[in-house]
């Protein structure tokens, strides 16, 4: 196997890596009966802190963990707005997100231009020297196997922790959930911070992996994909990884192809990633009994306790 | 030893001592008195009756009871000592167990997880193998490992009772429990309260349904706008003097829904249903086949059977909601309607209520003059040229408001501020003023008082009188046998032939919702 190929596969990694954060976060969020809209400007909020940090403290580690705080700490304004004060989960969104965008390009501007080292690559001994499959398999960053473990735990906590029955039933109906005594505004609480969190580690991802910069607007849109994603991978984790991969892989394969200079247009080839990974989880997930067992039937509704 | 020390959930309830001793609970809403200083009095081992109209206030005192409205004032003793309950994790604790009229059950969950969920514990095999023995011990069969979505109404309740049995209860609340269930369910439900009630549990059991409180209960308490205005031992009573202290001087009377079945004979048919088949339309759809129907001018035609053996999908064929390619199989009169959509039907004469009145009969958030104009505009004329009138349609809202005595702040109140039971009859109005032709409704009295179905029966009967035909399709069966000309039945998607209902007797329209095509020896048409 060519140099070349483990390379773009490589990168097909880190391209798909931040959507795997965000998109995950914004499951939980939207399983709990939530939708935040948001999440693109808690990516770029994200970004601009753990660059800001890690610039600050030459530590990349700290820069993950202050994007992580900074997106749940936007989380909380969304949290208390639409939960405690009972806003429009659609308007507060849509204004988190401008507001993030807002933020960060204030933040971030006396930061324009800098370079950081960036997240270290794994080295284990032995395994990561081994041809081919040492590069693939043991030669990523932490936290590429971190979105993989976190795939994981989401999925078996949704599957078959308590809490994330309680959590799935939140979502399904809130009024049944508050009837039988559950704290529904508590366990949104929880989705909302987890979901900012994850959202600022996708913008960690960015500023600190994919490109280790920061630049204006920098999530290009990403947390829109993360968004499209949950729903087309019908609020499962192993579709959204799967999503997530196929359109990583395919915006870094439409490079490629560009690259060869064939003669069909660059709009077509840009677009090529949206249609595809919307077509094939379309057609993966047009079962009728699926998606009622999995969608959260309570999204976006107001809950007011006393009703 | 006083009752003072007793302390609650310890001590077993002997039968002289009451179990839980309400007194003075009450309860205002901004310009309702809810509950009013109501004192209630349950003892371990009876079956205690809650009697009131809608708005009575049985949904509030049971709540406050549950934990899940706390009372403006008055006191709770459990067991002797002086309880707050205030919240439905305190009631459980204490031993107080509650199956909701409207389920509060997770479509989309399991019944196992929807059990755990209820109960507060893991979705475990452990959980299961307990499901399957209070199941099979109290037969009230389940399979745990299925969605709810999937389930029928009946599956649905039984969820509910399975998980308050395996809390032991001391106090059984159930509302409104048998007005989804077949005869022969109902029959189960009840030796099943019986046995529970010999174990010594306490049942509080609220219903309108006067002839179901005569036969179980051993105590009823009767509340009227929020008061108690009587106790009464139901087996003492008829079912209209209880009827009569249920609802004071605006008891309907009886004989005048007893009006004689016109005959049909030499009555044209007004709408014809022929060797009708529909495939399921999604994997939770019933399909539908072989559905032959001829509704006649002047009569009442009744569809019994247990929810999600087809009649949402009928529903929606008849209406139009769901559109036939080809043509012979639905006319009416001599114009075939099979490829019609809903408002063409409905300006040929044929109008609908659905099951549904929030969201499918009514917006919730449209004033009522705006939910009369979306169904009446044709028939009634209030559009022109693309233009409402806002005039016209505020006059028709308020003509069914005081025809059908819908008790509201006027056309401008929003459909979803109604009642259950006075968005029903708004709905009911709305479509027999139109005076159609042909009028499909579907369940019309579900979770209505009686007052209010004692008035939509006979708004239905006096449709039927002016010459339209009249399809009821409902759970009630009851309602069915009181109100219809003709009655069949529909199960897993095929429909039964029809007998004149005067001729049928329960038992025989069980069978008939059980699944048997036709009654050997009797006279029946398609």
């Amino acid at each position: 196997m060519s140099d070349a190929l483990i390379l773009s596969i490589l990168t097909i990694v880190t391209a798909s890596t931040p959507l795997v954060f965000a998109g995950i976060g914004e499951l939980v969020v939207e399983r709990s009966g939530v939708l935040n809209l948001g999440v693109e400007g808690m990516i770029l909020v994200g970004a601009v802190s753990g660059f800001a940090l890690a610039n600050l403290s030459g530590s990349a580690t700290i820069g993950v963990v202050g994007a992580c705080v900074a997106g749940a700490v936007l989380a909380s304004l969304f949290a208390f707005l639409t939960l405690n004060l009972k806003s429009s989960q659609v308007a507060t969104g849509l204004a988190l997100t401008i507001f993030g965008a807002g933020v960060s390009a204030l933040m971030g501007q006396s930061y324009v231009g800098i370079a950081v080292g960036g997240l270290p690559k794994m080295n284990m001994p032995g395994l990561t020297d081994l041809p081919v499959i040492g590069p693939l398999l043991f030669g990523h960053d932490a936290l590429v196997y971190l979105s993989f473990a976190l795939v994981a735990s989401v999925t078996w906590f949704l599957r078959r922790s308590r809490a994330g029955l309680v959590l799935r039933a939140v979502g399904d109906s809130h009024d049944s959930a508050h009837a039988l005594g559950y704290r529904v505004i508590r366990v949104r609480w929880g989705a909302i911070l987890f979901g900012g969190a994850c959202s600022g580690l996708a913008g960690a991802y960015l500023s600190l992996a994919y490109t280790p910069m920061w630049a204006e607007n920098m999530s290009a849109g990403r947390g829109w994909i993360a968004l499209a994603l949950v729903v087309f991978a019908v609020w499962q984790p192993g579709r959204l990884l799967l999503g997530a991969y196929i359109f990583g892989g395919i915006s870094i394969l439409q490079l490629h192809i560009q690259a060869l200079g064939l003669s069909v247009p660059s709009q077509l080839m840009s677009m090529l990633p949206y249609v595809v990974t919307i077509i094939v989880l379309v057609v993966i997930s047009r079962d009728s009994a699926r998606i009622r067992r999995n969608a959260p039937a309570s999204i976006g509704k107001p809950f007011h306790p006393t009703a | 030893m006083t009752a003072e020390a007793i302390h609650p959930g310890i001590a077993p309830g002997s039968l002289d001592q009451p179990l839980a001793e309400l007194a003075g609970i009450s309860k205002a809403y901004p310009g309702v008195l809810a509950n009013d200083a109501i004192d209630l009095v349950v003892e371990p081992g009876r079956i205690h009756a809650l009697l009131g109209e809608n708005g009575a206030g049985k949904s509030t005192l049971v709540k406050i009871l549950y934990g899940l409205l706390s009372a403006d004032s008055g006191t709770l003793r459990w067991q002797g000592a002086d309880v707050t309950i205030d919240s439905p994790n305190t009631a459980r604790r204490l031993g107080i167990a509650m199956v909701f009229q409207h389920f509060s059950l997770f479509d989309s969950l399991t019944v196992l997880e929807n059990i755990a969920l209820g109960m507060g514990v893991d979705a475990d095999t452990d959980l299961a193998t307990r499901i399957e023995d209070v199941s099979t011990r109290y037969g009230l069969p389940l399979d745990a490992s299925r969605s709810v979505f999937e389930l029928s109404v009946g599956e649905r309740q039984r969820i509910e009772i399975v998980r308050c049995l395996l809390q032991d209860p001391k106090l059984l609340v159930m509302d409104e429990p048998t007005s989804v269930l077949t005869p022969a369910e109902v029959e189960q439900l009840f030796v099943t309260l019986r046995r529970l009630a010999s174990e010594g549990v306490a049942i509080l059991y609220i219903s309108h349904k006067l002839e179901e409180i005569r036969v179980l209960c051993d105590t009823a308490t009767i509340l009227r706008s929020g008061r108690v205005v009587a106790t009464a031992s139901p087996a003492d009573e008829s079912a209209a003097s209880l009827a009569t202290l249920m609802m004071g001087e605006n008891a309907p009377n009886g004989s005048s829904l007893a009006v004689s079945a016109p005959s049909s004979q030499g009555r044209s048919s007004l709408l014809r249903v022929n060797d009708l088949e529909v495939p399921a339309s999604s994997s939770d759809a019933q399909s539908l086949s072989g559905i032959t129907l001829s509704l006649v001018a002047g009569t009442i035609t009744g569809i019994a059977g247990v929810a999600g053996n087809g009649q949402d999908e009928l529903l929606a064929v008849l209406t139009g909601e769901l559109t036939l390619s080809g043509l012979g199989k639905i006319r009416m009169g001599d114009t075939d309607v099979g490829e019609l959509g809903v408002a063409q039907r409905r300006r040929l004469g044929l109008s609908a209520v659905p099951e549904e009145r929030l969201g499918h009969g009514a917006v919730p958030n449209m004033s009522l003059s705006e939910n009369a104009a979306l169904t009446g505009f044709t028939r009634r004329g209030l559009a022109r040229g693309g233009w409402l009138r806002t005039g016209a349609a505020r006059h028709f809202a308020q003509e069914i408001i005081d025809r059908f005595d819908v008790r509201c702040d006027g056309p401008q109140s929003l459909a979803g501020s109604l009642s259950g039971g006075n968005l029903q009859k708004f709905v009911v109005g709305r479509e027999v003023l139109q005076a159609p032709s042909v009028l499909v409704v579907s369940q019309p009295t579900w979770g209505v008082d009686a007052g209010a179905a004692a008035a939509i029966h006979a708004a239905l009967r006096e449709l039927a009188n002016t010459g339209s035909a009249v399809l009821v399709i409902s759970q009630d069966l009851d309602e069915l046998m009181q109100l219809t000309d003709w009655l069949g039945a529909l199960c897993a998607g095929r429909l039964s032939r029809f007998y004149p209902t005067a001729s049928l007797d329960v038992q025989q329209v069980g069978l008939l919702m059980g699944g048997a095509n036709a009654l050997e020896g009797m006279e029946s048409r398609a």
